[in-house]
């Protein structure tokens, strides 16, 4: 997970000056990113009107996949049990539609809420471990929350799923339409909110603490810092995101199915935020679209091509990594100057 | 007290295909601190070179089972020594991806040579019935897998502490680069035990077929159980994995009987406490 | 208690090695203290217990008046006492100065604030840049950690133990590794420390021991062999018949 892209360490005017100093190193405005994806997922809502379905569904992966580079990406926290939040906000927010009332944007809170508790909880007693334990014990956890789920059959519906809800109109105004461009702009408008909450939270002082633990935790400690607290409030707020995006699918797809606890999921939320490239928080949502993209493509011929496809990808994004890949580039092109 | 001895035996079945299967993963983990994601693919393998060899070429069980394990510990050294000793020194996130990506064209692969059907494997007569022991009639083939288990345990304990190669492998896991430098030769011995560990997941595969259904997502489904008792039993631990696979093959199969409707809740529960109580597996400190 | 760090018959065993053996010493203001001894005696192990990384088995830690052995190392931090470590221990894609905001944002409790950017902090970033400065290392601000000469590195390591403002500074062989050139940069910065800060350093260069130190502490096989000023430990009898024992006289960084 390359972070030299973190710091966006671009001098700010000159590269020196004149008594010899380097520029200091600057972040990027927060705003810059999610604009750019404003731009272009509003591009494609309106350019590509049939894919109305698959964007809407990028959109909330890569808020999930935004989620899980906090943890994996930012916090060097291998995780393959993400989707307990996910599926957590998935049906708090099918429940509350259900039983209590059919508002999307309060069900969208309580999502977060479910994701954010649920992941305090855990956290508090996963991140006291590391490495390939910490790593087993969130597939624990995810599993037995997915065990859990089964057997709250007359919560979640079990096998069946949640179904049977139907979402109230956004901010009292604007009805879910059967084509799915109001889910589409909905999903958009929560990815970007998220986003730069994401951008603003990572290049914070509490950000940069948590990415000095990811790179050196000895040194964190020696430098005063409470490191467990600090990576919980990561994890509890990777899990509040996750718990939004949980809540988006609910609400745009009217239904939640136990798969939204997989392991499966976790591990392909892994393998899209690596395809996109980790820490850069971007890069997630890159990995999500290609992903998507091409799953929805190859897929569609049979299912275990895809596999080809995907499995391919994953080992050479590995043997070549795409930062590797762009710096070569780069460099061929200085060297020919 | 039926059920309880279903429970007991079944369990411990279960507890011996798990631990055949991951003690090769454990071994390789705790040796070269390599995460081998497509473990599983082996132990896929190893079931359906059985099951197509007895039922494609009516080949008996007992010549198609050695042979099964021996071609997939051959794939597990040509894999080693072409591609995945290259990654030995990679991040682990990069080995569990990349295993991962070779998994899933290992799935693929399957499903386009033999398609997407659960294999069947077809066991001998002799193993179709039940065995007197006595005190109690056996299913035959429980005995088998409970007997194979044992043996191989025993065997891979024998190995790593009484022959050459196991003071060789030993000193390996604990510091590479010192035995190199005392004239232990190293690649060899990754090589080899990587192949040994690939042979007997490929071995568990056809222990555990009839619990465990034969189809190309296997490689994937089960990683997860194997993973658990690597990560319980502590990487690198022999005896470790087969307490691990043991005990919490005993509380899966208990649950099944028990309290079906609660899923797996008990094993991960299990597996969550014993992990939490011992961080680096069951009998190290 | 006027004492800023005291050790009361500190012990620690690992299996059957007594690492530590009763060790007890005070550190006053001002107080230059080196802790020297042969290979293997235990140095670094007594530092690692008084800064927190590892407990000891019994004994006792007071900072500045207050019981410390039971206290976390970023405890121990925030109550006054900042260390270097043998092995240079830098986050390595931090750019020098983001390091040094770092140890800043952490000494002035702002690590827990998520809500402002890094760069809304001026005169933080300016006390990191004069830090740089002093260290001569301005023309590094926007260089990943990883990317610099190794003696520039070590300088890192004592400039983030000052950007901790401590009472009690605990160094652990600063200039190990470091080629005497690089050397000149880090022992100017030993010479203008402050006046009242403590200072316990772990060296084997003697010259940089008897320059720098107002007393010396020798451990051998992790008991105090000898406690006092550069002159009494030079005639020392124990002390020249560990050291002669030992094969170990001087070793020049």
């Amino acid at each position: 997970m390359n972070a030299l892209s973190l710091f966006k360490t671009r001098a700010l005017a000159s590269p020196q000056d004149g008594d010899g100093d380097a520029a200091s190193p600057r972040c990027a405005p927060a705003w810059r990113a999610p604009l750019v994806m404003l731009a272009l997922g509003l591009a494609a809502c309106l350019l590509l009107p049939d894919q109305l379905g698959l964007l809407t569904r990028i959109f909330i992966m890569g808020l999930f996949v935004l989620s899980l580079d906090l943890v994996v990406g930012i916090a060097g926290l291998a995780t393959l049990g993400h989707a307990a939040m996910f599926g957590v906000g998935a049906y708090a927010a099918g429940v509350f539609a259900l039983r209590v009332m059919p508002d999307p944007l309060v069900g969208l809170a309580v999502g977060v809420l479910a994701g954010a508790v649920l992941a305090a909880a855990t956290g508090a007693f996963l991140l006291r471990y590391q490495g390939f334990t910490f790593l087993m014990l969130t597939v624990a956890v995810a599993q037995m929350v997915l065990s859990l789920a089964h057997k709250a059959r007359d919560w979640t519906g079990g096998d069946d799923g949640l179904s049977g809800y139907v979402m109230g109109p956004l901010l009292g105004q604007f009805q879910f339409d059967l084509e799915g461009r109001l889910a589409a702009f909905y999903a958009l408008a929560v990815l970007v909110v998220c986003f730069y909450a994401a951008r603003r939270l990572v290049d914070s002082p509490f950000g940069m603490a948590v990415r000095g633990i990811h790179e050196n935790r000895a040194r964190m400690a020696a430098l005063g810092t409470p490191v467990y607290r600090r990576l919980w409030g990561m994890y509890a707020a990777a899990g509040a995101l996750a718990g939004a995006a949980g809540a988006l699918s609910a609400q745009t797809t009217a239904v939640v199915g136990l798969d939204s606890l997989s392991f499966s999921l976790s591990a392909e939320a892994l393998v899209m935020l690596i395809l996109g490239g980790a820490g850069r928080l971007s890069g997630a949502l890159v990995g999500a679209a290609v992903f998507l993209v091409l799953h929805h493509t190859a897929a569609s011929i049979n299912p275990y091509h895809w596999l080809f496809v995907v499995g391919g990808l994953l080992m050479l994004v590995v043997l070549v990594s795409p930062a590797k890949a762009v710096a070569w580039l780069r460099n061929r092109r200085g060297g020919r100057a | 007290m039926i059920t309880f001895s279903n429970i007991l035996i079944d369990g411990l079945a279960y507890g011996m295909v798990l631990f055949v299967i991951a003690v090769g993963l454990s071994v390789t983990l705790g040796l070269m601190r390599f995460v081998n994601l497509s473990h599983g693919a082996f132990a896929m393998v190893g079931g359906y070179c059985v099951a197509l060899l007895t039922r494609e070429l009516q080949w008996s069980f007992w010549i198609a089972v050695p042979l099964a394990v021996l071609a997939t510990g051959l794939l597990g050294a040509l894999l080693e020594a072409l591609v995945l000793r290259h990654l030995y020194q990679r991040k682990e996130l990069d080995q569990v991806l990349f295993t991962i990506g070779l998994t899933f064209v290992l799935i693929a692969s399957t499903n386009a040579l033999v398609g997407p059907q659960v294999q069947m494997v077809q066991l001998p007569p002799s193993l179709s019935g039940s065995v007197d022991l006595g005190f109690r009639t056996l299913p035959a083939q429980r005995l088998l897998v409970i007997g194979v288990g044992l043996a191989v345990a025993v065997l891979a304990a024998l190995t790593v502490t009484r022959t050459r190669f196991g003071i060789w492998l030993r000193a390996a896991v604990d510091h590479a680069g010192t035995a190199s430098t005392l004239g232990i030769p190293i690649r060899r011995v990754q090589c080899l035990t990587f192949a040994a560990g690939a042979a007997m997941a490929g071995l568990g595969g056809v222990l555990g077929a009839e619990v465990m259904p034969l189809e190309p997502y296997y490689a994937l489904k089960y990683l997860v159980l194997v993973l658990v008792v690597v990560a319980v039993g502590g990487m690198g631990s022999i005896a470790g994995s087969l307490c691990a696979a043991i005990v919490l093959g005993l509380i899966e199969t208990a649950s099944k009987y028990l309290a079906s409707d609660w899923g797996s809740l008990f094993f991960f529960a299990a597996m969550a406490l014993f992990l939490a109580w011992r961080p680096n597996g069951l009998l190290k400190r | 208690m006027s004492h800023l760090l005291e050790l009361r018959h500190l012990d620690k065993r690992f299996g059957g090695i007594h690492v530590t053996r009763d060790v007890s010493f005070q550190l006053a203001p001002g107080d230059r203290l080196a802790l020297i001894g042969p290979n293997g005696a235990g140095k670094t192990t007594l530092v690692n217990q008084i800064s927190g990384v590892f407990p000891a088995d019994s004994g006792e830690i007071w900072l500045r008046g207050e019981n410390v052995s039971r206290l976390s190392q970023a405890q121990r931090v925030r109550a006054g006492l900042a260390r270097t470590f043998q092995i240079t221990t830098l986050a390595p894609h931090f750019p020098v100065q983001r390091q040094i905001e770092l140890a800043l944002f952490e000494r002035e409790g702002l690590g827990g604030c998520f809500w402002r950017g890094i760069d809304s902090f001026p005169a933080l970033q300016a006390e990191a840049r004069a830090l740089l400065a002093r260290f001569g290392l301005q023309g590094q601000a926007a260089t990943p950690t990883q990317d610099l000469a190794y003696g520039e590195q070590r300088l890192i390591e004592m400039a983030l133990a000052m950007a901790l403002r401590p009472q009690v500074l605990l160094l652990d062989e600063p200039m190990a590794g470091v080629p005497k050139g690089d050397g000149e940069r880090l022992l100017a910065a030993l010479d203008v420390l402050p006046r009242d800060l403590a200072v316990l350093i772990i060296e084997h260069d003697m010259d940089l021991v008897f320059r720098f130190a107002s007393r010396i502490l020798v451990l051998a096989e992790g008991a105090v062999l000898a406690d006092g000023t550069p002159d009494e430990i030079r005639r020392d009898p124990l002390v020249r018949a560990a050291y002669l024992g030992h094969g170990e006289a001087t070793r020049h960084a």
